[in-house]
């Protein structure tokens, strides 16, 4: 039964190797790819309901006992990420079909996406340390190739900042786990979580728990280090562009999850304090970058980089609502970002550009098109009752409990602005003056469609299902704020 | 250009089977002592380059009929295969075991299912590689 666990790597895996052997038959690929990624979807939720009601799962690889060999846990936290990586990858990859070009699926595009999806889900899943960069350089691997795909010019030098950016950052990554080796001696995250704890409060750890905190926020795009996302995440075409604005950033986030709450949870004062800080700029600086473009597809970027602002705040406030919140806000955000992506691709299909002022009256000729932007927006800025406000809302109850009242206001103000930044696309591109007749349409987006409502359907789903959803949440949270049953599943007797 | 490299190719029709050989045996050594897959496979690929460089791509390619991407892809199989194998015997992913059997000029070997994860490593590392070259070296 244990051996279920590996199937969310194991089943884009074996569909991305399984592609490579026909890679000029383009509907093949595409028959696939779509049925791989619906397995993966029943997969992942026979997981996550499994692992609620019989407890944390773990595999040992190969047989090796943990804490020698590698270990992969299921606890709600990554089961109902990998759930949610599934039931937007398919979305996605329908959506590629008629817009990522048959050139590109010639070359390979769907072994790369799911060997992304492979790497997204075993980063979630490990309970090694080590294991975790190894996940990482999988899933940048792909993405390299996802992000050059196709080689247009802007694509090219965008790719370069990020290969260079991400080679750092995992170089710094190597590092810190040869550091927290070096001190603690060992890689598993459970027996780290007890080493870490039994050192107390030697300064070096808080050393390393910085360090660490650069390299994911590098990845997961935290202010100061947020700069090569702009440009790396609008350039590639609309599908790669989304599925990168959905997953990436995200699991960086997830790692500062885990490793702020299993491994340096004793000596909080320094760098909890830090990430309160960076988060609220964050927020700032990513509501700024919103307001300030007039080109959609920055719009969108800046608030994928307003998000990791909010998630991060309820890591920083370290309390179990604010761990509630910061979970269910990230689950939104993966669907929601995905949503927006899309629509916006579809937009730009429409429109023929993707600046604001070269758009409008869309709603005349994409009904539909248009009040699923608006459902996503209202989401997207936690309106009540969709999909982003019971998450908003507990970041800001378990943020209020922490006293943290600054930030709080800040995220308030923050959401205002977003929802002003993306209904200025609405009032601009979707109602106002149509710019183009019916004949002057650039392209058909009614093979667009589906993947859109099924997303925007996922994030209803998020705000009026949250009674049914709640309780997963619950159990995510309770392994971060109490690592213990982590650490306990993981080494049982051995410790 | 045009230059006299009739000593090189000479040189290499030894060589690079003799490279090629070590490769195998490097290969084989893996299991217990230095070597394995992924030396094994580097090798190989270096006693190919060594011909790329020394003949022209085009009489590489007649001598050698292969497409690098499918072997990358065969190898693949490989190597999840033998992972996957544990699903069949309730054994937690990627177990290995292994056994003692009698071959006729041989002898008694030891054979492990780990041998065929290396394979896969070889014909990864030797389909990657020569696919890289490969590419480099048809941009001029």
């Amino acid at each position: 039964m244990s051996n279920w666990l590996i199937l969310p790597v194991l089943i884009p895996l074996i569909a991305g190797i399984v592609a490579l052997f026909f890679p000029k038959h383009v509907t093949a690929q595409r028959v696939w790819a779509f049925i791989t990624s619906m397995i993966l979807i029943g997969v992942n939720i026979f997981l996550l309901t499994y692992i609620l009601s019989n407890g944390i799962m773990t595999l040992e690889l190969g047989g090796w006992e943990a804490p020698f060999g590698i270990v992969f846990v299921g606890d709600s936290l990554a089961t109902l990420l990998t759930t949610t990586t599934a039931l937007v990858a398919l979305p996605i990859i329908y959506f590629s079909f008629s817009t990522i070009g048959v050139e590109r699926e010639k070359y390979y595009y769907y072994s790369f996406f799911q060997f992304l999806i492979a790497g997204v889900s075993g980063a979630f899943l490990t309970g090694d340390i080590f294991n975790l960069f190894v996940c990482f350089e999988v899933l940048l691997l792909a993405s390299y190739a996802l992000i050059g795909h196709g080689g247009t010019k802007t694509q090219l030098k965008e790719s370069f900042n990020y290969v260079i950016v991400n080679v750092v950052s995992s170089a710094f990554f190597v590092i810190g786990v040869a550091y927290l080796y070096a001190v603690t001696g060992t890689l598993n995250m459970a027996q780290l979580s007890e080493r870490v704890s039994e050192a107390g409060s030697e300064p070096i750890i808080t050393v390393i728990a910085i360090l660490f905190l650069i390299v994911f926020g590098l990845k997961g795009a935290l202010f100061p280090l947020y700069f090569w996302l702009p440009g790396s995440y609008s350039v590639p075409p609309t599908a790669i562009g989304a599925i990168f604005a959905a997953l990436l950033t995200k699991v960086g986030i997830y790692s500062i999850f885990r490793t702020y709450s299993v491994i340096f949870n004793e000596e909080t004062a320094v760098t909890h304090t830090i990430l309160l800080v960076l988060s609220a700029v964050t927020m700032i600086i990513g509501v700024i970058g919103a307001i300030a473009y007039r080109d959609v597809k920055l719009i969108l970027v800046y608030n994928v980089i307003v998000a990791v602002g909010f998630i991060l705040f309820g890591v920083a406030s370290l309390n179990s609502d604010a761990f509630v919140g910061a979970i269910y806000y990230l689950l939104h955000d993966i669907v929601i970002k995905a949503a927006l992506f899309l629509i916006i691709g579809a937009l730009i299909t429409a429109a023929g550009t993707s600046k604001l002022s070269g758009m409008g009256g869309m709603i005349k000729h994409h009904p539909l098109l248009t009040w699923m932007f608006f459902i996503s927006a209202l989401a997207l800025a936690g309106i009540p009752p969709l999909g982003g406000f019971p998450g908003k809302l507990m970041l800001v109850v378990g943020g209020a409990e922490a006293g943290h009242y600054i930030v709080v206001a800040v995220m308030m103000v923050a959401s205002l602005l977003v929802l002003y930044s993306v209904i200025r696309i609405f009032l601009q591109g979707f109602l106002g003056e149509p710019m183009l007749t019916h004949a002057e349409q650039h392209g058909s987006i009614k093979a667009q469609m589906p993947p859109i409502v099924f997303l925007v359907a996922l994030s209803a789903f998020m705000g009026f299902g949250a009674e049914i959803m709640y309780p997963f949440v619950e159990s995510a949270a309770e392994t971060l704020i109490n690592p213990r049953a982590y650490v306990e599943a993981v080494l049982g007797g051995n410790s | 250009m045009k230059y006299n490299d009739i000593i090189l190719q000479t040189v290499t029709k030894f060589i690079s089977f003799l490279i090629f050989l070590f490769a195998v045996y490097i290969f084989f050594n893996g299991h217990q002592e230095p070597g394995g897959g992924f030396i094994g496979g580097l090798m190989t690929s270096a006693a190919l380059v060594l011909l790329l460089l020394a003949f022209d791509m085009e009489t590489v390619r007649r001598a050698l009929p292969i497409d690098y991407k499918i072997m990358t892809a065969i190898g693949l199989v490989f190597a999840v295969g033998t992972g996957v194998g544990s699903f069949f015997f309730s054994a937690p992913f990627l177990s290995q075991t292994f056994g003692y059997f009698h071959f006729p000029v041989l002898g008694e070997l030891e054979l492990t299912t780990t041998l065929a994860f290396d394979l896969g490593v070889y014909l990864v590392v030797i389909g990657t590689a020569m696919t890289i070259i490969q590419t480099i070296g048809e941009d001029n």
